[in-house]
């Protein structure tokens, strides 16, 4: 369902005042592009009538790497691929190895618990620099403050458990690095327990502000048809998504559960919402904005659930890795923070350690293809709104 | 995909009710907001005054522990150069002069600037001679400067145990991380 305002005030903008049609390049040094996007506008005046993406400025040949080092040695390139979910990262390319040595039911139980318990910790802290960036970009400074003050107590209890801050290399083939250090759930559960209530502060400032519901309601809208045409995954899909036409809530935690998401209790967020302005329809940026605030809700409920399992879980933390990698291939998907983020394996014939093709599919690539068709006859100040709703991480687009 | 007459949905926008026009609501829910944060407790520190306080087991630093005659303790067997993703340590092997080992490292290079410090030459080692240390701000002037060798390595070990920040993690004869696991688990391992 698309939004058009009535027509006769448009008309009155374009007779106006006469425009010629101009190329504006936006990025890759553009602030508002989330890293070295560029974005070349076709505009008339304040109207985008083409918008075409650039990549490429950050591409490190990530896929060709993974073909001449071991697996435990691509993990840390995983990290830098999607740098803000580096959990999710490690343990979509873990899991599709795992699978291609047919390690997937050896996990034992308590590794698959703490690997829940980061990576939905890391959702949380990838979406909360979403929402904080997304408010920066249409013009709001506190709340993109106190998302970060947030994500620093999530990334101090990830630098516990692993030792870094951003590029964890914690997940890892076999099950994860380090057992959960001593008191480390207890600090856990209170940073949650700190962390629900702050939620309230962001609706405020940024769900129910009229400021930020006029950048942001019924602006870029993605018809669902659009959406799955283009495979956008993640919010960005659920956010177009409709519960009373019977969509489902498509999330692949739910439809091909990974890591035991089966046992846990949780609802995947889609539209129509109570809470939504009059202003907004389903699949705009307001949306897409209020799937990933949802998300938050959802996953620290998971890592509550998960840090009561812990306790009873049996098993190590790791299985020993195998040396060599039998030949045939494996694909596993998951879902990341912002979609459905899968790897590609494949084994050489002969035994060795190093796989013959490994392949990553990015999710903000994706997404980030839908762009043109949602910028189409927006004004110039729409299209970092738009961009900023996409949520894209340059390092996992160009790989 | 051009969307269908049917599918657009002609809206209106939403008239303010006078009170809501004074914007005076609006204005009072987001400051209360912000206003309360400004007597909160501060959760930033002044960097270069205050240290961070950072876990044992962060990833920093390299260091090459000594043993307790305080020779280096490690053997030269190449399985920190081998199983590092970035290829940053080079290691020349000669035979040692001690009569316990065979080998040891005559040369022992790190390049900090290349290293990416994700901790698997410390998981490789199966002597517990390289380690990790807590030490996050590394500084220097040039390349050549950054590249490590094995005495300052070693000053690394004595800067870190003398000021105690980094206590020895493992000691001759315990079993390293590695081995902990195949201890827990009793099961015997799949087939590779």
């Amino acid at each position: 369902m698309a939004t058009i305002f009535p027509p006769e005030e448009e008309q009155i903008i374009e007779l106006d005042v006469r425009t010629d049609e101009m190329l504006v390049s936006m990025g890759p040094q553009h602030p508002s592009t989330h890293g070295v996007l560029r974005l070349v506008l076709r505009t008339d005046g304040e109207v985008v009538s083409e918008v075409t993406p650039h990549l490429g400025y950050l591409h490190r040949c990530a896929e060709k790497i993974g073909e001449n080092v071991t697996p435990i040695q691509f993990i840390p390139y995983t990290d830098r691929m999607d740098y803000l979910s580096g959990m999710n990262m490690n343990l979509g390319y873990s899991l599709a190895v795992e699978k291609l040595c047919g390690l997937t039911d050896k996990i034992p139980e308590k590794a698959q618990v703490i690997r829940v318990i980061v990576c939905e910790l890391n959702r949380i802290a990838s979406h909360l620099v979403g929402i904080g960036a997304y408010g920066l970009d249409l013009g709001t400074f506190s709340p993109f403050l106190y998302a970060f003050r947030e994500r620093e107590m999530i990334l101090d209890l990830f630098e516990e458990v692993c030792g870094a801050r951003l590029t964890y290399s914690y997940v890892t083939i076999g099950g994860v690095h380090d057992d959960l250090p001593e008191g480390w759930l207890e600090r856990c559960s209170k940073f949650l327990d700190w962390f629900e209530p702050r939620l309230e502060e962001y609706h405020t400032l940024l769900t129910r502000n009229s400021i930020f519901i006029k950048r942001t309601a019924g602006i870029g809208v993605l018809p669902r048809d659009m959406a799955v045409a283009y495979g956008c995954t993640g919010p960005m899909l659920r956010g177009s998504l409709n519960r009373e036409k019977g969509d489902p809530p498509w999330d692949l935690r739910k439809i091909e559960p990974y890591c035991g998401y089966e046992q846990y209790d949780f609802e995947i967020p889609i539209p129509p919402f109570r809470e939504a302005p009059v202003e907004a329809v389903i699949g705009d940026a307001w949306h897409r904005f209020y799937v990933r605030m949802k998300e938050m809700e959802q996953s620290a409920r998971i890592v509550r659930q998960a840090l009561r399992k812990y306790e009873t879980a049996r098993g190590a933390h790791r299985i020993e890795p195998p040396r060599h990698l039998p030949p045939g291939e494996a694909y596993v998907e998951t879902e990341c923070p912002r979609g459905q983020m899968g790897f590609y394996v494949v084994g050489r014939p002969t035994k060795e350690s190093v796989p013959l093709r490994v392949r990553a599919r990015s999710s903000s690539f994706c997404n980030l293809s839908v762009t043109h068709e949602i910028c189409r006859g927006c004004l110039i100040a729409d299209v970092p709104a738009i961009v900023g709703s996409i949520d894209i991480v340059m390092g996992e687009v160009d790989r | 995909m051009p969307i269908a007459p049917s599918e657009v949905k002609w809206i209106d926008e939403r008239t303010l009710s006078p009170w809501d026009w004074l914007y005076l609501p609006a204005l009072w829910e987001g400051l209360s907001t912000t206003v309360r944060h400004m007597f909160s407790k501060k959760v930033t520190i002044e960097f270069p005054e205050q240290r961070p306080s950072v876990p044992p087991h962060y990833k920093g630093v390299h260091r090459l522990n000594r043993d307790e005659q305080g020779r280096v303790r490690c053997v030269a067997c190449y399985l920190c150069a081998t199983a590092c993703p970035a290829h940053c340590i080079d290691i020349v092997a000669a035979p040692s002069p001690w009569p316990d080992r065979e080998k040891y490292p005559e040369l022992f290079v790190i390049d900090e600037l290349r290293c990416i410090y994700c901790g698997m030459c410390e998981e490789a080692c199966p002597v517990d001679a390289i380690e990790l240390t807590t030490l996050y701000d590394l500084t220097g002037f040039s390349r050549e400067e950054m590249l490590f060798d094995k005495e300052k390595l070693l000053a690394v070990y004595d800067y870190t145990v003398n000021k105690g920040t980094d206590a020895i993690r493992t000691l001759r004869g315990t079993l390293g991380p590695a081995s902990e696991i195949l201890e827990q688990q009793s099961a015997p391992l799949p087939n590779t």
